[in-house]
This record gives structure tokens, C-alpha cells and sequence, in this order.
């Protein structure tokens, strides 16, 4: 298949956890997502009661793929950064490592440029992470899947009403 | 590309509605949200244009329980299906794990469906996957008309592969749950193999 799965271990989802805390408390930010291109949440940190984190992931992998589509157009790359500025709240989106989204959504108690400096400086770190993440599925390729005795009868009782 | 988190024990796996424009491919996840329980669904998006042709995508998530311990979610995306949207519907198959492509039984869509198929194997191409590999079912969609081409006809021409397909008629429902069902086995089988 074109791109390997993605797993999250224990130990790898702390360290991403306990940086985007970092970052949502040193920007003074509302809320920070950290997703996988393809829309999938991966973790979070801050005042999430509010906002329904499924859309919002889907929706931000959408508009960085459509941003990205943009990008090729015109012969860039990519776009690694979107700023959305709302009448009280903004949305900061970036690119880290080409392969997750950090989602940061920030009022008037932060700053644009706060942000920015905050998340350039988690980058890096989040970038090792998920190469160590990708090292460590590299390894563990064959005995990585929970369900390798999954049966008929299990995926069939996914469906019992 | 599937998401297995064994910190939160979850399995997210991403489904793709392929098809023709105006051959049910929004339909079928309506009816799959009206019918799921609200425990088991997120909200539904619909990127849609003010005549509600999809524009960019559909999305409905949807959690099925659990498999040894592993809470399985899907999510399910729709691409547009009109010609012109090409650079969209590429956008939406990255990162697929199974795709259901939804005919539209009519005998004036049959070269639609064609074109539509041969768009499918195209992209997922240019993403890196092979249809012949991929898991794939394929709805047959409408079959309620009057003026629908043989079932037998429309596998010939739509799935020579011989992959899982079904009748359906997704405003009713019939062949809806089918389809999902066939395709999310799929998928999950795909994910025991440990590509």
C-alpha cells in the first residue's frame, strides 16, 4: 500500500501529549489538535469541551490537502502554514514533518506571533517523535496488529443491532 | 492508511464513496446517519454547493464497537462526483483503506459509470494503490427505476474483478447496510494481514 499505518504507542502518545500541553500553556492558547493528514485525531490539549474535535480534524486535513492541491499549482511544495483570523478566535494550522497537523486555536489572551514562535519551536520535537514512531512500526511490523485472530464472527458482531 | 492507537485502544480506518455524480454516493451516508444510533455517530459534514451537489467532500464518522479490546471507527468520506472535480476527488482517496463504488443503474449513466471507474483506478493509481488490490465493493445503485441496465450486464462492465457487490437503492435504504458492512469486512481483513 502507498503509505505505511500509523500507530501510536503508549510512550510516543505521552511525549506528543505532554508537548502540545507545553505549547497550549506557554502561547496561552485555547485549544491545541495535533492530527494525522488523513483526518485523524491523534491528541489534544486545552479547552476542547466545546468543539466537536471528529469534524474539526477531518475538516483541517481537508483544508490542508486543498491548500496543498493549491500549492502543487503553482509549483510549491506545500503551504506549511494557514492562519484563519475569526472576530474572537483564530485558528493557526501547520504542517509538521509532512506527515501530521497542529491545529491551534488561540483568542486575544495570545498572539499570532506568539504562536508562531511556540509551534516552530515544538516542531522539531514533534518531528523526532513520529520518526521515532515510524522506526518503532518499521521493527515491530509483524507483530503489530492487536487483532491477528480476529474472526468472521468478530466483525460480524460489529453489526448486530 | 489505517490509525491504530494503542494508547486510547482505537482503530480508525478511512472508507471512500466513489461514483458518478448524482448516483447516491451522499445518499447512501444520509441514510446510513439516519439509521446508525447517536451513540455510534459523530455529525455529519456535507461540503456542498446550494443545490447540494457535493463540492468537496461528505464525511460521517461512525464508531462500530469493539474488536478485542480495540474500539473500531470509521470514517466515511464521499468524493464529488462530477467530472470537473477531479483534483478534489484525488485529494480525498489519500490516505483510503476501502473504497465503495456506487453505480448508478440508469441505462443514460452507464458510460458515467464507466468513466467514473476507470477515474477510480486512475487516482488511486497516482496515490500509489492498485484497484486489483484494494479492498472494493460496488453498489449497484437505483435499481427501484424502470429504465436500469441488467445486473449481470453492469458486473461485466463495472467489476470484472468479481469483488463483493450489491443492489441497492440507497434512498430506501436496501443494499445500504449490505454494502457497508461488505466493505468495512474488507477492510478489517485487509488490517489482520499486517501490510
Amino acid at each position: 500500500m502507498a503509505a505505511p499505518q500509523l500507530i501510536m504507542y503508549e510512550e510516543e502518545y505521552r511525549r506528543i501529549t505532554a508537548a502540545i500541553q507545553r505549547l497550549n500553556r506557554e502561547a496561552n492558547t485555547k485549544v491545541v489538535y495535533l492530527i494525522d493528514k488523513n483526518g485523524q485525531l491523534i491528541s489534544h490539549a486545552g479547552e476542547a469541551q466545546q468543539i466537536d474535535a471528529t469534524s474539526l480534524a477531518s475538516l483541517a486535513a481537508g483544508n490542508i490537502a486543498a491548500t496543498g492541491g493549491l500549492a502543487k499549482l503553482i509549483g510549491e511544495k506545500e503551504f506549511s502554514i494557514l492562519f484563519h483570523e475569526g472576530e474572537k478566535d483564530n485558528i493557526h494550522i501547520s504542517v509538521i514533518g509532512q506527515r501530521v497537523i497542529l491545529v491551534v486555536i488561540f483568542d486575544e489572551r495570545s498572539s499570532l506571533g506568539l504562536v508562531r514562535l511556540r509551534v516552530k519551536k515544538l516542531a522539531s520535537e514533534l518531528e523526532s517523535i513520529f520518526h521515532a514512531i515510524l522506526k518503532k512500526v518499521e521493527t515491530n511490523a509483524n507483530s503489530q496488529v492487536p487483532f491477528i485472530e480476529i474472526t468472521d464472527d468478530d466483525i460480524d458482531n460489529l453489526f448486530k443491532d | 492508511m489505517s490509525f491504530i492507537n494503542y494508547s486510547s485502544r482505537e482503530i480508525n480506518c478511512k472508507i471512500v464513496y466513489y461514483g458518478p455524480g448524482l448516483g447516491g454516493k451522499t445518499t447512501n451516508l444520509q441514510y446510513i446517519y439516519k439509521k446508525t444510533s447517536p451513540q455510534a455517530k459523530g455529525k455529519m459534514i456535507s461540503l456542498a454547493t446550494e443545490t447540494e451537489r457535493t463540492l468537496f467532500f461528505d464525511f460521517l464518522p461512525l464508531s462500530l464497537g469493539e474488536i478485542r479490546g480495540f474500539r473500531t471507527r470509521f470514517h466515511l468520506y464521499t468524493v464529488p462526483g462530477q467530472v470537473f472535480y477531479d483534483a478534489s476527488r484525488k485529494l480525498i482517496l489519500k490516505g483510503v483503506d476501502g473504497v465503495v463504488f456506487v453505480a448508478d443503474s440508469q441505462v443514460e449513466r452507464l458510460e458515467a459509470n464507466i468513466e467514473s471507474m476507470a477515474n477510480l483506478r486512475d487516482n488511486l493509481k497516482e496515490q500509489g494503490y492498485d484497484i486489483t488490490k484494494i479492498p472494493l465493493a460496488v453498489q449497484y445503485n437505483k435499481r427501484d427505476l424502470a429504465n436500469v441496465i441488467a445486473v449481470s450486464e453492469l458486473r461485466r462492465l463495472l467489476n470484472p474483478m468479481g469483488r463483493p457487490d450489491f443492489e441497492a437503492v440507497s434512498v430506501s435504504g436496501q443494499g445500504v447496510f449490505d454494502t457497508l458492512k461488505s466493505i468495512a469486512k474488507l477492510v478489517l481483513i485487509e488490517l489482520k494481514k499486517g501490510k
